[in-house]
């Protein structure tokens, strides 16, 4: 089962500034015991919300720009990582072990989504083909 | 199962090799290692939904799983004593915990690959070192196992306590081989993940073409492995091989449950993660020495992952590659996978000129005369295209691989 392992982002995380050596660090033993357990199998840090953008559509509307950065830090993503394992359990145990990634934030937050596999839904893939196969003619 | 319980057998899925893997260098006996592991299991599953999970449960389950070794150690010293005293000979006076304490400074990795190579020993069956390896490294029950092989689940219980006793009985020392073992015991334990991830890929038995648990279990252990021994080439070639074949698993399968050739696959269904793991898995392989057999096998099948369509494919480097892949680990299926190569670089008569080599090779092999009229039908040598797919139908096992033989034979009327 693949996991994404989503790691929240704090005001601090929100100002842009580059994580301590120390954390890069930690971070970097962390994985490398996530690697060594065969456990990773992607991993990314975001730069801060004020680099980004979001493009919003509406039901009749061309879709409209906005960009960053974005109020509400705890409904933001800091960085990910694509895990492999064998239960919910499982990931949960791995995210435990986790060192804290905002050290000086009063609450951070690493968030585990199993990641939605579309071939488990019956004969969705093959209704989604015949519909491109369909356009094509 | 209560959450409690659920959580704990996760901690202990994520412990258990390390555990057996210290144990069985305290104990010499891997067996009973994993006995150890499991009793100091059984133990967490009393003790913690009680008191409550310690702070680092991994750390307590190690601590609780060396007690008990020790314990087992003093009582065989004692029991060895006995036997000396009978033999008049004197005792060697030995702390037990000192000498276990001494036997454990080194890092858990080395005690792993120790795990990994005794798992694979060659004085076990190839099925006793799959069973072993997915018990011991892979953490799966025997219940797991069985169901991913389709065999009732006694067979494989019978089949790890006899590995366990072989293992025993060969006097097998827990340690990593060295000098010029070490490439024919690497060997052993690339072919024995390899086979896992077959049984997974191209299912031998059962209603799924593919069974991916097993592929992906594969892949776990390979990824392991390649991070226990990162300076063996083959390793990585390996598991780039594994990374970039399991990333076609999902469009390689039609609705149907018929199989699709990797040329009329939809791209946009590969598992792109998985390729761009497989090319660093390659390029780790290749900066690291000459390209061995997997590591070969993965530079063609990462030749396919770079094609963005099939048309895009670079034939003449995938022929060239099936060349070095013949000269080292040559076999007439190879020279036939190169024959299709040079056809699709060079041109159908090139392509047939080794092919019909292979005639006296590979009698009764479907495959060839398949390959034969594939490429004599591109040279519009219609009639002897037409006989050869009648003939490879006839000698097709699986019934719409003949049905798809004979359509071919049918349209070149």
């Amino acid at each position: 089962m693949r996991f994404m392992i989503i790691v929240k982002a704090t005001k601090e995380s929100e100002t842009g500034a580059t994580p301590s050596p120390e954390m890069i660090a930690c971070m970097g033993k962390y994985n490398e015991e996530l690697t060594k357990a065969g456990v990773m199998l992607d991993a990314a840090g975001l730069r801060a919300s004020k680099y980004g953008a979001r493009v919003k559509f509406g039901p009749g509307k061309k879709p409209t720009v906005v960009d960053g950065p974005f109020t509400e830090a705890k409904e933001l993503v800091a960085g990910f990582w694509i895990w492999e394992c064998k239960s919910r359990e499982e990931a949960i145990e791995w995210a435990k072990r986790c060192p804290n990634p905002h050290p000086d934030a009063s609450e951070s937050e690493i968030e585990i989504r199993p990641i939605f596999d579309l071939s488990e839904v019956p004969g969705l893939l093959e209704q989604a083909q015949a519909i491109i196969d369909a356009s094509k003619k | 199962m209560s959450d409690a319980a659920r959580t704990i057998e996760a901690i202990y899925r994520i412990e258990a090799p390390k555990l057996i893997a210290r144990l069985a260098r305290m104990t010499r006996d891997v067996g009973q290692a994993e006995e150890l592991a499991q009793d100091a299991l059984v133990t967490a599953l009393e003790r913690w939904p009680a008191d409550g999970m310690p702070d680092n449960p991994g750390a307590w389950l190690m601590q609780s799983a060396k007690h008990r070794a020790i314990d087992a150690l003093r009582r065989r010293q004692r029991f060895d004593r006995i036997g000396e005293a009978l033999a008049e000979a004197p005792p060697e006076r030995v702390d037990v915990a000192d000498a276990v304490a001494e036997r454990l400074d080194d890092p858990i990795g080395d005690d792993l690959l120790r795990l990994v190579f005794t798992a694979c020993h060659p004085v076990l069956s190839p099925e006793a070192r799959v069973a072993l390896t997915l018990r011991l490294l892979g953490g799966l029950t025997v219940d797991e196992i069985a169901k991913a092989f389709l065999v009732p689940s006694p067979t494989i219980a019978q089949r790890i306590v006899r590995a366990k006793a072989a293992l025993a009985e060969a006097h097998v020392p827990f340690e990593v081989p060295r000098g010029d073992e070490l490439a024919e015991r690497v060997a052993s334990v690339l072919a024995v993940l390899y086979l896992i991830f077959n049984e997974g890929y191209a299912a031998s038995g059962g209603d799924a073409w593919t069974r991916p648990a097993l592929c992906d279990e594969a892949l776990r252990l390979g990824r392991i492995v390649a991070e226990l021994a990162p300076n063996e080439p083959e390793v990585h070639g390996l598991v780039a091989l594994m990374e970039i074949q399991a990333s076609r698993l999902a469009a390689r399968v039609a609705p149907d449950g018929s199989p699709i050739l990797l040329l009329d696959q939809n791209r946009a269904r590969w598992d792109w993660l998985l390729v761009r793991r497989g090319l660093a898995a390659l390029d780790r392989a290749e900066a690291l020495g000459p390209r061995g057999p997997y590591t070969l096998q993965a530079a063609i099948a990462a030749c396919h992952a770079r094609a963005r369509d099939a048309a895009q494919t670079d034939w003449a480097r995938i022929a060239a590659l099936y060349g070095e892949l013949s000269a080292i680990a040559g076999s007439p299926i190879v020279e036939l996978n190169r024959a299709v190569a040079v056809g699709m670089a060079e041109g159908p008569a090139a392509g047939l000129a080794i092919a019909d080599e292979l005639v006296d090779a590979l009698p009764g092999y479907h495959l060839l005369p398949s390959v034969r009229g594939d490429l004599l039908a591109k040279l519009g040598r219609v009639t002897e295209a037409r006989a050869e797919f009648e003939r490879a139908a006839a000698m097709a096992g699986n019934a719409r691989e003949r049905e798809l033989l004979l359509e071919r034979a049918r349209k070149l009327r």
